[in-house]
């Protein structure tokens, strides 16, 4: 069952690195010789790794995520992927966002969790996404999810200045926007999500204004996002997913050095979101979790790493029991998926199952599509 | 003398161009429905935007590497050109061809590869696949500058195929591979460094020492294939002609599901498609032909409002309606032009992912309708602009609050609303009442209550749709 024992709600906080993470270069095997013949242009050299076991080490980068795994809140899953794995990101990705491999949904498996959590769709802050687009994991027809790409000047008619005109105006976009049986779906969808922001803005709004903390975040995108939930998130508005996408991780070319900002970018925010929270005693009902659409082709082209499969996700919180899960892909050559990829040990959908029954309280089954084994950094 | 519909017309324009205000459709409408769509096809019967104007109050442009301000100066293109089909397509090309900004060497390549699609883009797929295999921001932001014989990198030769060509479902893997090959030594010339020598451009430069030209089996054809016969082979394929017809249906005439689902999710409206596969392999793949079968036949006469309008469409089609930012005097500040379509999930030049944007109704979700929201209610919030005086000017006489609505519903598009948004509008026209506008006088006072009608209009459900 839900993971703490405070009586609050459980939050779970996802976050995509979009375009498939490195991941062998972001939790090194930094005492195999196969992983530096195999990289000599994108390896990171030994004595810069930071190691945290003896064969394992995360990216110089991540310094702050290495504090916070010796401090015992991350939970390292390692080789996460799924049978034939999809290189394409925009099949993998909505594989990862529908829990479908084999046919292509518009549902979300988080639309399907907020449902669980929120039957009756009576609040649209139940999901908020942070950035422009709603991801396709939280979509799912007759969820209302707030998607806010500015927080602070997120509500309709903002530029009207007269309150009442504004309000007038406000009155009739609310019946423009009233049911419309009929219609048609895309119709049928606007009138929902101008409802939902009508109500989620009004909601939302408080967050802003009451928001102080002593943690300056970086000033990058990841920072910024990770700054909005916690804004949002300690303001008590009932919000229990939360998702954000940080872009940019198709390194095929050029690896070293943007690979390694990104990562650092995200290793601090993720550290700055933490105190942040911590700060204000918000923080053991947070669960964040991190994943990528797949990890990078084992050997690299002289200048970045093609699309694989087998790669890695995060679980950190306060609740965490933190270490290794599940076991890191043979780089042997022998046991090279395809000739070329490190091959997954779990299925994604059971780490989705971990994050739904050990720490949502939510049945995975039905939300995932399947029984798949799941892992226990939460009990 | 022949007399065409205003409304088809104003659906014709939304969806070839960025709209029409009800002067230009009125001048329009003097010709036969099929002449217009050729001058449609026919760029080149019309004067190309002189950009001198534009960067005399934009001095920025001639110097600044600004990927804002060059996104900016392509809407204000989109509001004034006299060419809208030719502008339209390069926005076509642009969501098809997805490359970004903040994967390019500079600005200037980003900038010459939208010129490239305006310049090629109505030509035929074979010039139009060459053209980009040689673009040098497609070039490196697909990575086949580092696409070498000893060491392919395959991402462009995957992407060719899956993304920009045929779709998934078509080759395999080993295809892939051998399309990548062929491209070894398609790489660019390096500019001079930025600094202190401001950015130069990058030019296309085959290195044929780094070409692999030992045999390759590509879609059963087998030789020391290089690029060119790569996408020779490649627009032959039905395939090809499948991939685009649908890219054209969903761009132009209805949204169709979202791209990756292409290979299990049938078309919306097959018999539709085949009338395009048929134009693109009847006429070697070439545009204009598939372009022409599109725009005159009756599928598309009859989807009017069935397409989401995407960020560029909602952004230039608002300021045509108020009528700022006017050829020669772009007084206003072109970035938040480019700002504003950003902020509703659209930065041209800067696409997320090559897998470029989700269209249709993915476009709207309850960040991005709020923008979208907002942007037009402001445009509309000062009833002095060109545009609003002109709507006002169209209003005449003695108009019941019904009335009232259906003119100005008339003159914002002509735009088609549903019982709800309808009653809604009336509801909030009975504060005012009947009104008699006898004058300019009239006009004036009631204006800001018109405003608020035209608001409200923009703010509705079905002005979200093109």
């Amino acid at each position: 069952m839900a993971g703490n024992g405070n009586g609050k709600d459980p939050v779970l906080v996802v976050v995509q690195l979009t375009g498939g993470n490195d991941f062998m270069n972001t939790v090194i095997p930094y005492t195999n010789p196969v992983y530096y013949d195999n990289r000599p242009t994108v390896g990171i050299p030994q004595d810069q790794v930071l190691p945290f076991t003896d064969s394992l080490a995360f990216h110089p980068k991540m310094g702050p995520f290495k504090e916070m795994y010796d401090a015992g809140d991350i939970a390292v899953v390692q080789g996460i992927g799924y049978p034939n794995s999809s290189r394409s990101h925009f099949r993998g990705m909505d594989i990862w966002h529908t829990c479908e491999p084999d046919k292509v949904s518009t549902v979300g498996w988080l639309g399907r969790t907020i449902r669980e959590l929120d039957p009756k769709g009576e609040s649209p802050l139940t999901g908020v996404n942070f950035g422009v687009g709603l991801p396709r994991a939280m979509a799912m027809p007759g969820v209302p999810v707030t998607s806010v790409s500015n927080l602070d000047n997120y509500g309709l008619m903002s530029g009207i200045g007269a309150e009442i005109q504004r309000n007038e105006a406000l009155d009739i976009f609310k019946e423009m926007y009233g049911p419309a049986v009929g219609t048609g779906p895309v119709m049928e969808y606007l009138a929902q999500t101008g409802q939902d922001v009508l109500t989620g803005a009004d909601m939302i709004k408080v967050a802003p204004e009451q928001y102080e903390s002593s943690i300056e975040y970086a000033n990058n995108p990841i920072a910024k996002a990770l700054r909005d939930v916690a804004r949002v998130h300690t303001a008590d508005l009932g919000t229990r997913i939360f998702y954000t996408a940080h872009g940019g991780y198709d390194v095929h070319a050029n690896e070293n050095p943007i690979q390694p900002q990104l990562i650092g970018d995200l290793s601090g925010a993720i550290s700055d979101f933490f105190a942040d929270i911590r700060e204000h005693n918000a923080s053991d009902n947070v669960l964040v979790m991190v994943f990528t659409e797949f990890g990078r082709r084992i050997y690299d082209n002289g200048s970045g790493t093609d699309h694989g499969s087998g790669g890695g996700a995060f679980f950190i919180g306060d609740q965490v029991s933190g270490g290794l899960y599940a076991e890191y892909p043979s780089i042997e050559r022998a046991k090279w998926l395809n000739g070329e990829d490190m091959a997954h040990n779990i299925d994604f959908r059971g780490i989705y199952g971990t994050a739904l029954e050990q720490w949502l309280g939510v049945e995975a089954a039905p939300v995932v599509g399947g029984h798949y084994e799941q892992i226990n950094p939460l009990s | 003398m022949p007399e065409t519909d205003l409304a088809l017309i104003s659906h014709l324009m939304r969806r070839a161009g960025f709209g029409a205000t009800r002067a230009e459709q009125e001048a329009l409408s003097s010709k036969d429905y099929d002449e217009i769509v050729e001058d449609l096809l026919h760029p080149d019967r019309f004067e190309d935007l002189n950009e001198d104007a534009l960067k005399r109050y934009n001095l920025e442009l001639t110097y600044n590497d600004s990927m804002p301000l060059w996104a900016g100066q392509w809407v204000w293109r989109m509001i004034n050109t006299k060419r809208p089909l030719e502008e339209k397509m390069s926005l076509f090309w642009h969501h098809l061809f997805a490359a970004a900004w903040y994967k390019s060497e500079h600005t200037p390549t980003m900038l010459k590869q939208i010129q490239l699609f305006r310049r090629v883009g109505m030509t035929d797929m074979q010039t139009i696949l060459v053209a980009l295999a040689k673009d040098p921001a497609m070039n490196y932001w697909l990575d086949n500058c580092e696409n070498h014989s000893d060491q392919p990198n395959e991402n462009w030769g995957r992407e060719l195929l899956e993304l920009f060509s045929m779709g998934v479902g078509n080759y395999t893997e080993d295809d892939i591979k051998n399309a990548a090959r062929a491209f070894t030594g398609w790489t660019f010339t390096q500019p001079i460094p930025l600094y202190p020598f401001g950015s130069y451009e990058s030019d296309f430069e085959y290195v044929p020492e780094d070409h692999d030209d030992s045999e390759k089996t590509f879609l059963g054809y087998t030789g020391p294939l290089n690029g060119e016969d790569i996408i020779e082979i490649v627009v032959k394929q039905e395939a090809t002609a499948r991939f685009i017809a649908r890219h054209l249906y969903n761009f132009f005439v209805a949204d169709e599901p979202q791209v990756p689902s292409w290979s299990i999710e049938p078309p919306n409206d097959p018999e539709a498609i085949e009338v395009l596969v048929k134009a693109f392999q009847d006429n070697d793949g070439q545009i204009v032909p598939v372009l022409r079968a599109l725009f005159t036949s009756e599928f598309f006469k009859n989807t009017r409002h069935q397409k989401v309008k995407n960020p560029a469409e909602l952004v230039a089609g608002t300021i045509k309606l108020v009528g700022t930012y006017q050829f020669p005097d772009p007084a206003e500040s072109i970035t938040a032009l480019s700002g504003a379509a950003t902020v509703m999930g659209q930065s041209l030049m800067n696409p997320p992912t090559v897998e470029g944007w989700h269209t249709g109704h993915e476009w709207i979700d309850g960040g991005t309708l709020n923008e979208r929201v907002n942007f037009a209610v402001n445009q509309f919030s000062d009833t002095t602009k060109p545009g609003i005086q002109d709507i006002l000017s169209r209003l005449e006489g003695k108009l019941s609050p019904s009335e009232l609505v259906e003119r100005c519903l008339e003159l914002v598009g002509p735009l088609e609303v549903g019982e709800t948004t309808q009653a809604a509008l009336i509801r909030h026209a009975n504060n005012i009442g009947e009104i008699d506008l006898d004058s300019d006088d009239a006009r004036k006072e009631h204006a800001d209550q018109i405003g608020r009608i035209l608001q409200l209009i923009v703010a509705s459900r079905e002005y979200q749709f093109a």
